[in-house]
């Protein structure tokens, strides 16, 4: 019995498809064309009553397979979720009945599009099983966190608190990280007019107090390797004592390092001791104990400060950070204001600044309060730092424009951030796989200084986790901050972008929820973002695979190993089940149970094709179900019209896309493919990655496939569409109408 | 150098800034500027004035006494209040330069010969007499400031104006002799005058 296939159709007839469409043509066809053993009509099918009778259906006659035909898959998902049978949704609403006009002269075609989904949606589920969940899953509660600072200490406490064990990592002999030297911090709380204490000593006793948490002072990471819910990770302390851990999850908070300006020969940082980065103020200051902050280099009293603020940030110049930290202009006026506490209202604080930036809730509040406390402001750009007794600042006064100076004391240098992360794990397979020289010798410089490896990830594709820019980990800042492209690792606070203590304690909160949940997740073999929940996960055919390793050097997120023989090793908790591997086959041997190569050739090839004198072009469309898709649903509730040759079927990502469904639609006689991927490049919006960017590649070859069944080139058209692309997204299909209008039909109709 | 100037820059050696703090009206609001040029940007007659008052603001902060105090830039300003109403920091701008401008003439270190501190003078001379301005009079010495001969050539120059003024009954001409006033002309005088002593008095740190 169990593994017996019963097919079940349903037909809603409610929200006016019963008034458009012929519903019991639909039923016709779904029994005797798409095979349904049976096949019900409901007139509100998502009710309670509707989905009742689905469920008795699964319980009584043993119902395996179900055929929903009634609005878009993204619509009425609670109450169409039945968990214990495989199932498609045809989309006779959004995708039919609200993109063509309600008139006579439509209404074959309107039907005609109608009957196709039917079709689509039966042959879709005869290819699909129930996802069963892999059995790889194990529910692993324990947390790694690696670094002890802020961020990583906030990790711990947050993780900790929701009752999950953690292992704290410090390569260092301390907790607290570069916060343990500060004097103060930038105020979180209203009224934003003071530095506030750090709270760093009250975190430190917290997690020492803490029973759920194990610290490892002085310790690295020397292997890790396996998956979510099963990670396991060798820790090495300096003494040469080796530990193996057992892991769940992972957060990486290993912060940053301090840009360091004795390059800058204008500063003179390295030239006195009373030119200092901002972070030895500090310590300076906190080496002060509540008295005056004293010259480092003859112990007086410091009377007149002065601010440079930018220092080798922003700067397109060799050497120096393109980028801003943003914070450094708060840190500027913090440590103003408490020289001006500690040293009295008389010590002369002046900032050099030339664009203030003060962002955060507390930015503009704490601004008008060092004004207010008489901090000189001046808008000038620092030409020179003169050393001697008394240091002369030279400046270009931009109000003023006027060249001039004035004397100080002590010089503070507003210095950058630089991300504390790993090597890039692909700056390798760059390096590798570049041909031209000049280019192969710019990336071997890099990686000859490229840092040492933080996590040591027994990975295919490399030790750490992959960097967007500049050393900065990749992560999607709008939509998933935490997560990287290494599944259940997590990165928060400044290697992720330049940030200050309280916007890194929000940062390592999100992460440590990350965490948890990518835990429980494995632990139920469910998959990780953006796919949530889903059980399936792809398994290959050993018997067809070649040991290409097509498959394992796509993966975005790494997911794949290679066994001894070369064979791919999935595995399925790091895997995001985006298909990128089953779009790269190139012998179609890689499938998930209820997404493969049939699922959505079948549906395209089951398309009624009309007969060349027919005149009635088919257009398909592969469109991404995380943008594209939703776009062209947004964009039929806004009453836009979709020409209706358009067959619409959504990928989980374009990267999952096979050649094999290009050759088979224009063998089959299509006159037009659209592909729908989202935004590639550095500002991607793909939900995987690189998914839509490794399409874009793949199809820029489908112009051979093209001129060997000579084919005119413009058949086949790949877009980067936006969720938000809601007039775009209907046009271009309705271009490729056009298109083949102009063009002709394909020669390819039988 | 006035002797009141003296004492000044004996107080306020390090921190002109302070200075005007101290004793400029709305003089505390100078360190809230924050050198966005909106006030530069806005003011109808910003291209007559030699420094714009985001400018003044840095000058005085740089502690360019002398320059600021010297300066004719806020005897420039005419009150228009387009750079108050469009500081996103809230700066009385107007008062600031209307302050500056009196303080420096209080130093006796505004320019001389600056028309507008010669009509200020005028128009305060004019309505201490009476209490009343007399437009008409108000006229005439503006006319005749720089010498009789000048003074003939103004007023040949306005004739139309001033007798299409007389016919639509917008100026009398009996207003020449004594003119309208307050009801007790030298009760208003002492209370100014008092005033004055009171203030006097507090800039110099008597008060």
């Amino acid at each position: 019995m169990a593994d017996e296939k019963k097919f079940a159709g349903y037909i809603c007839t409610g929200c006016g498809i019963g008034d458009r469409l012929d519903a019991s043509q639909l039923e016709m066809i779904a029994t005797r064309e798409g095979k349904m053993q049976s096949c019900k009509q409901h007139e509100m099918l998502c009710s309670a009553e509707g989905v009742q009778m689905i469920r008795d259906d699964i319980a009584d006659v043993g119902a395996t397979h179900i055929m929903i035909a009634a609005c878009s898959r993204r619509a009425k998902v609670e109450a169409f979720n039945f968990t214990d049978v495989a199932m498609s949704r045809a989309n006779l609403r959004e995708g039919v009945i609200w993109v063509r006009p309600d008139a006579p002269e439509h209404q074959e075609t309107t039907q005609e599009m109608a009957d196709d989904y039917i079709r689509m949606a039966c042959a879709e589920v005869k290819y699909m099983t129930k996802p069963s969940g892999s059995s790889e899953q194990q529910l692993n509660r324990n947390i790694l966190v690696v670094g002890g600072g802020i961020t990583g200490m906030t990790a711990a406490i947050e993780a900790a608190t929701a009752g999950y064990p953690v292992h704290l990592v410090e390569k260092t002999g301390a907790l607290g990280g570069h916060a343990a030297n500060y004097y103060k911090s930038i105020p979180t709380r209203s009224p934003y007019a003071d530095p506030q204490d750090t709270g760093v000593e009250k975190m430190i006793a917290d997690i020492e107090a803490n029973d759920l948490i194990t610290v490892y002072l002085n310790s690295s990471i020397t292997k890790t390797d396996g998956a979510p819910g099963r990670f396991s990770v060798d820790l090495a302390t300096e003494s040469g004592s080796t530990t193996n851990l057992s892991i769940g999850a992972i957060i990486q908070a290993t912060g940053f390092n301090l840009y360091d300006p004795s390059n800058l020969s204008q500063f003179n940082y390295a030239n006195s001791a009373d030119i200092i980065t901002n972070e030895e103020m500090e310590k300076l200051a906190k080496e002060a104990n509540g008295g005056p902050i004293k010259r480092p280099s003859d112990g007086k009293p410091v009377t007149a400060v002065a601010f440079v603020q930018n220092v080798g940030q922003n700067s397109k110049a060799d050497g120096q950070l393109p980028y801003h930290n943003g914070i450094g202009d708060l840190i500027a006026i913090k440590q103003a204001l408490y020289l001006k506490e500690l040293n009295g209202d008389d010590c002369d604080t002046t900032i050099f600044f030339d664009n203030l930036r003060t962002p955060g809730a507390a930015g503009e509040d704490f601004y008008r309060s060092g004004q207010q406390k008489m901090v000189t402001f001046t808008k000038g750009n620092v030409g020179e730092v003169v050393p001697g007794s008394t240091l002369e600042v030279k400046f270009k006064d931009l109000i003023l424009n006027e060249d001039t100076s004035m004397q100080a004391d002590l010089v503070v240098l507003d210095v950058g951030m630089v991300p504390n992360t790993g090597p890039d794990p692909y700056a390798q397979l760059a390096y590798e796989e570049t041909e031209d020289e000049v280019e192969k010798a710019k990336l071997k410089a890099e990686l000859d200084v490229a840092p040492p490896s933080i996590l040591n990830l027994d990975y295919r594709q490399g030790t750490d986790l992959p960097h967007l820019r500049y050393g900065f980990t990749d992560s999607h800042f709008i939509c998933f901050p935490y997560e990287t492209r290494r599944t259940g690792i997590y990165a928060a606070g400044p290697q992720r972008r330049p940030m200050d203590m309280r916007q890194a304690a929000d940062d390592a909160a999100g992460a440590a929820m990350k965490a948890i949940q990518a835990a429980e997740n494995a632990g139920q073999g469910r998959a990780a973002h953006p796919r949530v929940g889903d059980l399936s996960y792809p398994s290959f055919r050993k018997e067809g695979c070649t040991q290409c390793k097509r498959c394992t050097v796509e993966c975005p997120f790494g997911a794949i190993n290679e066994d001894e023989q070369k064979y791919p090793q999935f595995n399925e908790a790091r895997c995001r089940r985006c298909g990128t591997c089953m779009g790269a086959c190139p012998v179609r041997v890689i499938s998930f149970e209820n997404y493969s190569i049939d699922t959505v050739g079948q549906q395209l090839k089951n398309v009624d094709m009309p007969e060349e004198f027919d005149e009635k072009p088919r257009i398909l469309v592969l469109a991404c179900e995380n943008d594209a898709y939703p776009a062209l649903d947004q964009a039929s509730m806004n009453g836009t019209e979709i020409n209706p040759w358009a067959r619409i079927i959504p990928v989980r990502c374009l990267g999952s896309v096979s050649l094999s469904w290009i050759t088979d639609a224009l063998n089959s006689g299509y006159d037009g493919i659209v592909l729908m991927g989202c935004q590639k490049g550095d500002d991607y919006q793909c939900h995987f990655v690189r998914g839509s960017a490794i399409a874009h590649e793949r199809m820029s070859k489908v112009g051979d496939t093209l001129q060997s069944l000579n084919l005119e080139p413009e058949r086949v058209e790949v877009y980067e569409v936006a969720i938000t692309d809601v007039t775009r997204a209907p046009k271009l299909i309705n271009d490729m109408a056009e298109t083949v209008e102009r063009i002709g039909l394909s020669p390819f109709k039988f | 150098m006035s002797d009141l100037n003296k004492v000044m820059i004996e107080k306020y050696r390090t921190s002109f800034l302070r200075e005007v703090e101290a004793n400029v009206e709305e003089g505390e609001w100078v360190k809230m500027c924050m050198q966005c040029g909106v006030c530069a940007g806005s003011c109808p007659l910003g291209k007559h004035w030699d420094h714009p008052p985001q400018e003044i603001f840095m000058m005085i902060r740089a502690g360019k006494r002398d320059e600021v105090l010297t300066s004719d830039s806020m005897w420039m300003c005419t009150s228009c209040y387009n750079c108050i109403a469009r500081c996103p920091r809230g700066l009385p701008i107007t008062h600031i330069m209307h302050g500056l401008a009196v303080y420096s003439k209080r130093l006796g270190l505004a320019p001389q010969k600056q028309p507008t501190a010669e009509f200020s003078q005028i128009f305060w001379d004019n309505l201490m007499k009476k209490g009343r301005v007399n437009e008409l009079k108000l006229g005439l010495s503006l006319y005749f400031k720089d010498g009789f001969g000048q003074g003939v050539k103004n007023a040949m120059a306005n004739q139309k104006l001033g007798q299409n003024m007389m016919k639509a009954k917008r100026m009398n001409p009996m207003e020449f002799f004594g003119g309208h006033g307050v009801k007790d002309t030298s009760g208003l005088q002492k209370m100014i005058k008092k005033a004055q002593e009171i203030e006097d008095a507090k800039v110099q740190g008597k008060g």
